[in-house]
């Protein structure tokens, strides 16, 4: 049965990638390999190395840890600074009266746009990558913990307040826990962002890194080798939101509202 | 054990809506006290003024001689919007725990208190289930457990039982009296139900409609063992019923006074 589940909502997936071999191998162009020929390139571009390092090749330790790592840090920067920031300003209850036009201002700049800034601030360095990533994935984290924290619901206030529950208890124990829904959907489209912005920082401003190579591949009409690195890019987001949505999913199984709806 | 003395609120300064006007009660160590009065008469508002969730614009409440200024140390309070006022990330058991972690008691003392409180109100293997697990009732049954389990000596109610079905609120307020007897506290309860008042009740007060004032103070003379459908159909409850009835009728039916 799970066999069966697994197969209908892959068979989509799978229909799309063979119409692509089949185009692909019609159209005969070099800026379009089809899809074997990209699998190809891959493996022998990644899994091709010795046995030792689990047939991993060098380029993978170089580009692949290494965009992984910026990834890593910029994202997990972010959220400690957006959730951290955020928690303050939504407790502070004028706060947002006047940092709200700044703070939508500098969230509607595209990030991307500032990697030029960002280049002559701290030039090609990890530092840089990570400062382009911390700053275009921290807003939807603040503001949606900004909007989680003040939107804790009054009679949870009044209840607090009955029982004196001291701020520490307070914030830790029912404000934040209140906020987490919101916060993970800030989490989430951040963490998508942060994939986009560590390869567009990486395509400009870095020497090694998965973007980095992508730039190195197209250069040299590399072209299959350029196609393996826009897939891996595409699984690559799709397994880390999976693994977030995971995360959201056992973090907030209190969420459910009737009995009816559990199984069991 | 608490008194209340001209306590009235005006909300937004000068030329606010007057909520309450002069209310002056007592409430007697070990009694049932039931507030009883039309809807939107200010009874909410009354009962934030003595928990001391709100200051009163005028008037004062002593708790056990002291006067309430902020929440008082020794009060505990059930609302009425039980799937709102408990934590639904957190157990049952943590919920009923959750008041008692910064008062000084060692874990294993905070989980016998909460499993004793569990069992009075009749949940007492649940400690393990979440709110939304539980039905309305059991969630209500599970904010009274975690009042009583602070010890209180004054237990406030505002209309517990007004969002739960008819059979529910019957079986809950057995469940209040005999919870009452056995940790024998001091309640005080806000309500609209005119019966479920005098079945519950010591004394009953009644309040006019807004602005609220005490227009009666009823001893309910109907004994210790109450019984739904005996107690109900008794002689005493019917007169009672019907005093209740005209007080809160007639006053609304009188011009507002200036």
């Amino acid at each position: 049965m799970r066999m069966h589940g697994f197969l209908y909502r892959w068979a989509v997936f799978l229909g799309a990638v063979v119409v692509w071999e089949l185009v692909t191998r019609a159209a005969q162009s070099p800026f379009f390999p089809p899809p074997t020929e990209i699998v190809d390139a891959a493996v022998q571009k990644w899994f091709s190395g010795p046995a030792e390092s689990l047939f991993l090749t060098e380029e993978v330790h170089q580009d692949l840890f290494a965009s992984m790592g910026r990834l890593a840090a910029g994202w997990l920067l972010a959220v400690v600074l957006g959730v951290g920031v955020g928690a303050l300003l939504g407790r502070w209850s004028n706060a947002m009266d006047y940092c709200g036009p700044l703070l939508a201002f500098l969230r509607a700049t595209p990030a991307p746009v500032l990697i030029p800034v960002f280049l002559v601030l701290l030039g090609i360095s990890t530092q840089m990558q990570i400062s382009v990533i911390v700053f275009g994935v921290i807003w939807p984290i603040l503001l949606n913990t900004v909007d989680g924290v003040r939107s804790v619901d009054q009679i949870k206030v009044d209840t607090a307040r009955a029982f004196r529950i001291p701020r520490g208890q307070w914030v830790f124990g029912v404000v934040l826990p209140a906020a987490l829904p919101k916060i993970f959907a800030g989490l989430r489209v951040s963490l998508s962002l942060s994939l986009v912005l560590m390869v567009v920082s990486e395509l400009v401003g870095s020497t090694n890194g998965i973007g980095y190579r992508l730039m190195y591949d197209q250069r040299q009409f590399d072209l299959p080798d350029m196609w393996a690195g826009i897939v891996l890019l595409g699984v690559l987001g799709y397994v880390l939101n999976t693994v977030l949505l995971a995360v959201e999913r056992r973090a907030l199984n209190w969420q459910q509202t009737s009995p009816a709806e559990r199984k069991g | 054990m608490l008194t209340v003395s001209g306590l009235g609120h005006r909300y937004g300064g000068k030329t606010g809506h007057l909520a309450i006007e002069d209310l002056s009660f007592t409430v007697r160590t070990g009694e049932l006290a039931c507030i009883v009065g039309p809807s939107g008469c200010g009874k909410s508002t009354m009962l934030r003024c003595i928990s001391g969730l709100i200051t009163p614009t005028t008037g004062e409440v002593h708790l056990q001689g002291e006067q309430v200024e902020g929440v008082p140390a020794d009060l505990a309070v059930v609302f009425q919007d039980y799937s709102r006022s408990l934590f639904p990330w957190l157990s049952v058991r943590s919920n009923v725990e959750f008041p008692l972690r910064n008062r000084g008691l060692g874990k294993a003392e905070r989980r016998e208190r909460a499993e004793q409180a569990l069992e009075s109100v009749g949940l007492a293997g649940a400690g393990k289930k979440y709110p939304w697990q539980l039905s309305g009732g059991m969630q209500q049954r599970v904010a009274i457990a975690r009042a009583l389990a602070c010890r209180p000596a004054l237990l406030l109610m505002d209309e517990p039982f007004a969002s739960v079905d008819a059979q529910t609120r019957f079986e809950l307020e057995d469940l209040l009296l005999r919870a009452r007897k056995q940790f024998d506290s001091t309640v005080l309860l806000v309500t609209h139900d005119i019966d479920e008042s005098i079945y519950l009740a010591d004394r009953v007060l009644v309040l006019s409609k807004s602005p609220a004032s005490v227009i009666a103070d009823l001893p309910v003379p109907l004994g210790d063992d109450r019984d739904q459908i005996t107690t109900r159909q008794s002689e005493t409850f019917i007169q009672l019923r019907s005093e209740v009835a005209k007080l809160l009728q007639v006053r609304s039916a009188q011009p507002a006074e200036s």
